[in-house]
């Protein structure tokens, strides 16, 4: 069997890949309209936020930590990325870029702070937070929409167009920024000491610390991370919804949070890889495109995939794969024998 | 001598904690209601405490269902969306035995349902969690998606009501000048307090908290007990959905998803450890009653309803934070340097 481990393939990727394919092909002998370019193309456009949330808290996942705020951070970069540029007098994309980071990174910062000097676990910390944001967002808003985005944020951006038989297919602007997001976690997660360390922290902070690793240098990194890839995910979607709106995000970190843990990260710390992230929200993505497609009621979409994580979480733990293991076990040393 | 604990003996370790916790938080609540009562002249009347007194009982119920799993080292979310699916399930047998007409026996029926539907749904997590190893966070985060799916894919978001007025009577009635919901609380209450300090379950829940592996080791059966926690836990949500439905007189799927923050402020500030293995029924009891009092006060003064919501996830940081300082042992060394004194000389 060749080593996929190389390309960050593993057990959970495997059978991720195996399944996605599986549906894929399902779906494009079930239905008509699945595999064509512009609906491929749309559950890319679609997925893109998605993606781009899953890589941040994927870093989270990895260093031993849970954040169920930073989609309602979101929403607050959203606005404050929003009003900095409209009292800046218009901005450009350099500058929303600039301002939604580091709007992100603050509140990750503050989640980190919270978590790393005041020692409280981070569920409960990502708890008050959401909270916190989410209460304050609307609070300070009244629950009003921004319809009124400067022209650079508002006006789409097509990278690439194609005319199909089945009518247009393109590739937007999140699309690109999705590359380069994941990209960047890659090359930090894979790549640098530091992303190494956060391994190393996921998997036993005790043993980090004895080590030599800084704990709290750490902390601020994965919740930083997480923070500045929401503050982009919320930007986007504010160019791909062309609006901000103030709950539109309410609810997404769970969506995302399973789609992850779907793909192999464990919570708890020091497993989990890209490929697994984007494959759970691909996954979760092309189960509701399909069940779009099939006429299936949109009442039962949430129920569906909410089975579909449950069995998944349930197989994917370390008891059914010892289980399982200890099952195979005899069997594959004799056929190395 | 009595100002210092005798570790030892249990009867003064019982009334050690009386003085350190209890007394502490019924000091917060006085100073609650003292507050409170000086902002508005509306507060301290007969109509606030009724209302306490109703809105308490829900708060309650999932409080003491989220209490167990976190005391193990676990975590309950999926505590709200379980409620209403009991509630769901009593809301179809009564429907379904008559409506606005089914008797006494259909509603008896339908606490049946509600109870089994709410145990089941916390067996299942439990049997997950204990059999898999999956993380609690992770299999109730999960169970909770499935269980909001599928009261979405059975009301398709709307109201179920058609109830029989005696539900109603029950819901809002009063026994002995005291709410009916707040007996139903009452009584679990005691029972969790029985189950936590007299039982072998109560004793395995702290154990596995502090120490899974070290417990199953010696010889407890962890993964009976952790079943176990979780289906008690479901049928504590199944009870709230019971007493959501009577009070309410209808069902509808996201009632109560606001609590499940409260419910964890109300464990936290009851000083149960975030960390699993500590914590008792007494203190987070009088916590649920300071936060309901808080809301209720909140409600009077007209409090803007976000406002509230962003004050209580500021109100839970501050907690954590105080507990954090009080670990430190910097205030500690302040309060207990007298009896201390007293004891060495």
């Amino acid at each position: 069997m060749p080593d996929g481990r190389i390309l960050g393939i593993g057990g959970t990727e495997r059978w991720l890949i195996l399944v996605v394919l599986v549906m894929i092909v399902g779906l494009a002998f079930s239905t008509d309209t699945f595999f064509t370019l512009s609906n491929l193309f749309a559950l890319i456009n679609t997925s893109a936020v998605n993606i781009i949330f899953a890589v941040g808290l994927l870093v989270v996942l990895i260093a031993g930590g849970i954040d169920i705020s930073f989609a309602v951070g979101a929403s607050v970069t959203q606005y404050l990325t929003t009003l900095t540029v409209m009292y800046g007098g218009g901005g450009d994309w350099a500058f929303g870029f600039v301002a939604a980071a580091a709007f992100g990174l603050m509140l990750g910062a503050f989640n980190a702070a919270l978590i790393y000097h005041f020692r409280i676990i981070s569920i409960v910390v990502t708890i008050a937070t959401f909270n916190l944001f989410f209460g304050g967002l609307m609070f300070m808003t009244g629950g009003v929409s921004l319809y009124d985005l400067p022209d650079w944020l508002a006006d789409r951006v097509v990278l690439l167009h194609l005319e199909t038989a089945s009518g247009g297919a393109e590739l937007t602007l999140p699309v690109a920024v999705m590359a380069i997001c994941v990209a960047a976690t890659w090359l930090l997660l894979r790549r640098t000491t530091t992303g190494r360390q956060l391994y190393a922290m996921g998997d036993n902070p005790e043993g980090a610390r004895r080590v030599g690793i800084n704990i709290g240098a750490m902390h601020y990194l994965a919740f930083g991370w997480l923070g500045m890839m929401a503050g982009i995910a919320g930007l986007m979607q504010a160019h791909y919804a062309q609006e901000v709106v103030p709950n539109a995000l309410y609810g997404r970190e769970l969506d995302v949070l399973a789609a992850v843990v779907l793909g192999g990260a464990r919570l708890g710390g020091g497993k989990g890889t890209i490929l697994g992230a984007i494959l759970g929200i691909l996954l979760v993505a092309i189960t509701q495109n399909g069940l779009n497609l099939l006429g299936i009621t949109p009442y039962a979409f949430k129920m569906i995939i909410g089975a579909i994580i449950l069995i998944a979480i349930t197989l994917s733990s370390d008891g059914v794969a010892k289980l399982i293991g200890s099952l195979r076990a005899p069997k594959m040393r004799g056929s190395e024998a | 001598m009595t100002t210092l604990p005798a570790r030892s003996a249990r009867a003064s370790d019982f009334s050690a904690s009386i003085r350190g916790d209890v007394v502490g938080l019924l000091g917060f609540l006085g100073l609650v209601v003292v507050l409170l009562s000086l902002t508005t002249d509306r507060f301290f009347s007969g109509t606030t405490f009724t209302s306490v007194a109703f809105q308490l009982p829900e708060l309650g119920l999932l409080t003491l269902a989220m209490l167990m799993p976190i005391i193990s080292g676990g975590f309950n979310l999926a505590a709200t969306f379980t409620a209403n699916i009991a509630g769901l399930a009593m809301a179809w047998v009564l429907q379904r035995y008559g409506g606005a007409d089914a008797g006494a026996a259909a509603f008896v029926l339908g606490v049946v349902a509600a109870l089994a539907a709410g145990s089941a749904a916390g067996w299942l997590m439990g049997t997950i969690i204990a059999y898999t190893g999956a993380h609690p966070i992770l299999v109730s985060l999960s169970m909770m998606i499935f269980l909001r799916g599928l009261g979405e894919f059975l009301t398709h978001g709307g109201d179920i009501s058609g109830f029989p007025a005696f539900v109603l009577t029950i819901g809002q009635g009063t026994l002995l000048g005291i709410p009916a919901p707040l007996w139903v609380l009452a009584a679990c209450a005691l029972a969790w307090h029985v189950v936590m300090t007299r039982s072998r379950l109560g004793f395995a829940t702290r154990m596995i908290g502090s120490n899974i592996e070290a417990t199953r080791y010696s010889g407890i059966d962890t993964k009976r007990s952790v079943t176990l926690i979780y289906t008690l836990s479901g049928l504590m949500c199944g009870i709230a959905g019971v007493v959501m439905l009577a009070r309410f007189n209808s069902v509808r799927v996201g009632h109560g998803e606001s609590y499940l923050l409260i419910t964890v402020l109300a464990c936290f500030l009851g000083r149960v450890d975030p960390f699993g293995g500590f914590g008792r029924v007494v203190p987070v009891v009088i916590a649920l009653v300071i936060l309901q009092v808080i809301a209720s006060g909140l409600n009077l003064l007209g409090a803007n309803q976000h406002l509230a919501t962003a004050m209580w996830g500021a109100f839970l940081l501050a907690v954590m934070v105080l507990r954090w300082i009080w670990a430190t042992g910097f205030l500690q060394s302040f309060f207990r340097n007298n009896p201390k004194y007293g004891e060495n000389s």
